[in-house]
């Protein structure tokens, strides 16, 4: 028996998210007292996860998987799983994450908990804790199937060192040819944090008054190495990309810092970035919503505010390099 | 071509979250129920299919009596007809094990649903449904194009999009951008008049086992009032992000 995680690696780099799966692997396998395997697909170095403890690193190469496929990393998860009796997957819920685990768990015949944001709080029943409800509560779920796929949120658990001195075993796979949905282009800024990879996130909504008003944003943004957002009614005038909506129905955001510059704080738009660890917001009107789900406030004009705190903050972080 | 679109019968968004019988089961009480947002645009996108490709729109649910004035919405805005599988939905398994039924006896060539629900957002049905079925499944879509067999679709990457070439048959779990929120639809008179005599045909539930079971539930920590900072005063923010929350 073990516990499987998949680290991902986009372009070949392993994340911040697949540092966070094994440690949290590492303490589900403790739990069930038995050892973590981390699978990786075309990762160039896998050497660091044995500091969050990947006893067993299964590391697969193969120029057929370059481009992601569901149903094709679906597979070669399944194959590992059989090579190494897995009972428990573990899948970070990036997008390619969230687009595999379905498919891994039907393979399996698992049951499958997503958005889990904590240890099992008992191995037998099986009980993870999941979000629910946009996350305004959380579900307590028996996973009662004898293969378990459990989701872990998004910076739900944490990244926890572990070290330890990993076998690393590479294994050939024997993969799909017949992918049923094939990349035919892929269409992304570079350059660019992206609000999934992003720390910090700085949003402006529609207190901003124009498109033209967004160099602040993005200053500030800059200073901070974040990530640009925005609220919907930005994005449905269009004065910013669709991609950068998050919400209920845009983007999810789980960062440590949220930043928000003059929006209001629709319950939509806070259903979407409320599992953020800390949240800023900065607006005119007191009486906004937001107020009430921010750590930190400020009342006052954003293009008086801002352009402080672009300044202040450059002069800090003169201070603390 | 034959639509399927998988319908949540869900809380509105604003609803008031709360739980009874010592925290096991969601208070229904005073919520209003709605078509999930995520599937309200997939619903869309398969009208246009209607209108523009003559395909016939087939609405499903796995859910109890209650769920069905949810299924007459899906009706009134233009779906032909409705399936409600009679069950209570246990969890994503057991919903996908339904609808998968439900796929296999009408010979759907394209499925459409939400990517998630916004009640448990698990996101675990389409994917699941897919796997049943085997069908193509492409995850997080945000345009779809159907000629003949062949679809072309977008998904939403990390920082992007990727451009897909596919087949039919296949299931496409959607969100925003596969149409946009101005394209949505609110049922008119004549919709509901229309949706009152289109049929609703109630099929048992397959008995599917669920892999998962709900124990319970809770909600947040009530979080502590929010700080104020005064405006003139950035460098109390800068020092409280840096020593009090650690972010900076």
């Amino acid at each position: 028996m073990s516990v499987l995680v998949y680290a991902n690696s986009p372009e070949g780099k392993l994340k911040k998210s697949a540092f966070e799966v094994v440690s949290y692997g590492k303490k589900v396998a403790e739990k069930l007292g038995t050892h973590l395997v981390a699978l990786t697909i075309n990762a160039d170095d896998v050497s660091e996860l044995q500091k969050y403890g990947a006893e067993t690193i299964v590391t697969v190469k193969n120029d057929q998987l370059n481009i992601f496929n569901a149903k094709n990393y679906a597979s070669v998860i399944k194959q590992v799983v059989e090579l190494k009796k897995s009972q428990v997957v573990i899948i970070d819920s990036s997008i390619d994450g969230l687009y595999l685990a379905p498919l891994v768990s039907v393979s399996l015949d698992a049951g499958y908990a997503s958005n889990v944001v904590e240890l099992p709080s008992s191995t037998s029943p099986f009980v993870v804790k999941r979000k629910a409800f946009s996350n305004k509560a959380f579900n307590n779920t028996v996973i009662s199937t004898s293969n378990k796929v459990i989701g872990l949120a998004k910076n739900s658990y944490g990244i926890f060192e572990n070290p330890v001195s990993a076998a690393i075993e590479s294994f050939e796979t024997i993969s799909n040819t017949d992918m049923g949905v094939k990349s035919t282009s892929i269409d992304k800024a570079v350059g660019k944090v992206t609000i999934a990879d992003a720390d910090v996130v700085v949003s402006g909504g529609r207190g901003l008054k124009g498109p033209e008003n967004w160099g602040m944003v993005e200053e500030l943004a800059d200073v901070l190495g974040a990530a640009t957002a925005c609220s919907k009614p930005v994005s449905d005038l269009g004065w910013r990309p669709h991609g950068e909506h998050v919400g209920q129905t845009g983007k999810p955001v789980a960062t440590n810092l949220y930043i928000a510059i003059g929006i209001s704080g629709a319950i939509q738009h806070l259903a979407g970035i409320n599992a953020s660890k800390v949240k800023v917001v900065i607006n005119t009107d007191p009486e906004a919503p937001f107020f009430k789900a921010a750590d930190y406030g400020i009342v006052g004009d954003a293009f008086e505010v801002v352009p402080q705190l672009i300044s202040k903050l450059k002069d800090f972080k003169v201070q603390n390099s | 071509m034959k639509i399927l679109v998988c319908i949540s019968h869900v809380p509105d968004t604003t609803s008031k979250i709360n739980f009874t019988e010592n925290n096991t089961k969601f208070d229904t009480n005073g919520v209003q129920f709605v078509i999930n947002p995520y599937d309200e645009f997939v619903l869309t996108r398969a009208m246009w299919f209607k209108e523009q490709q003559g395909a016939t729109v087939t609405v499903v649910n796995v859910g109890t009596p209650i769920t069905e004035p949810t299924l007459r919405k899906a009706l009134a805005i233009g779906a032909d007809e409705a399936i409600r599988v009679n069950a209570e939905p246990l969890d994503g398994m057991f919903v996908a094990k339904e609808i998968a039924e439900v796929v296999k006896t009408g010979g759907y060539d394209l499925v459409l649903a939400g990517k998630e629900s916004s009640d448990y957002n698990g996101q675990m049905v389409p994917g699941m449904v897919a796997a049943m079925t085997d069908y193509n499944f492409v995850n997080g879509c945000v345009g779809v194009q159907v000629e003949g067999s062949d679809i072309t679709a977008i998904r939403e990457i990390d920082g992007g999009s990727e451009t897909v070439a596919t087949s039919l048959p296949i299931v496409i779990a959607g969100q925003k951008g596969i149409v946009e929120e101005s394209d949505l639809r609110i049922p008119n008179m004549r919709g509901i008049m229309m949706a009152r005599k289109k049929p609703l045909n109630v099929v048992e539930s397959t008995a599917s086992e669920n892999a998962t079971l709900s124990q319970s539930f809770e909600k947040p920590v009530p979080k502590g009032a929010v700080k104020l900072v005064d405006a003139n005063n950035i460098d109390e923010l800068i020092s409280l992000l840096h020593k009090e929350a650690k972010v900076i």
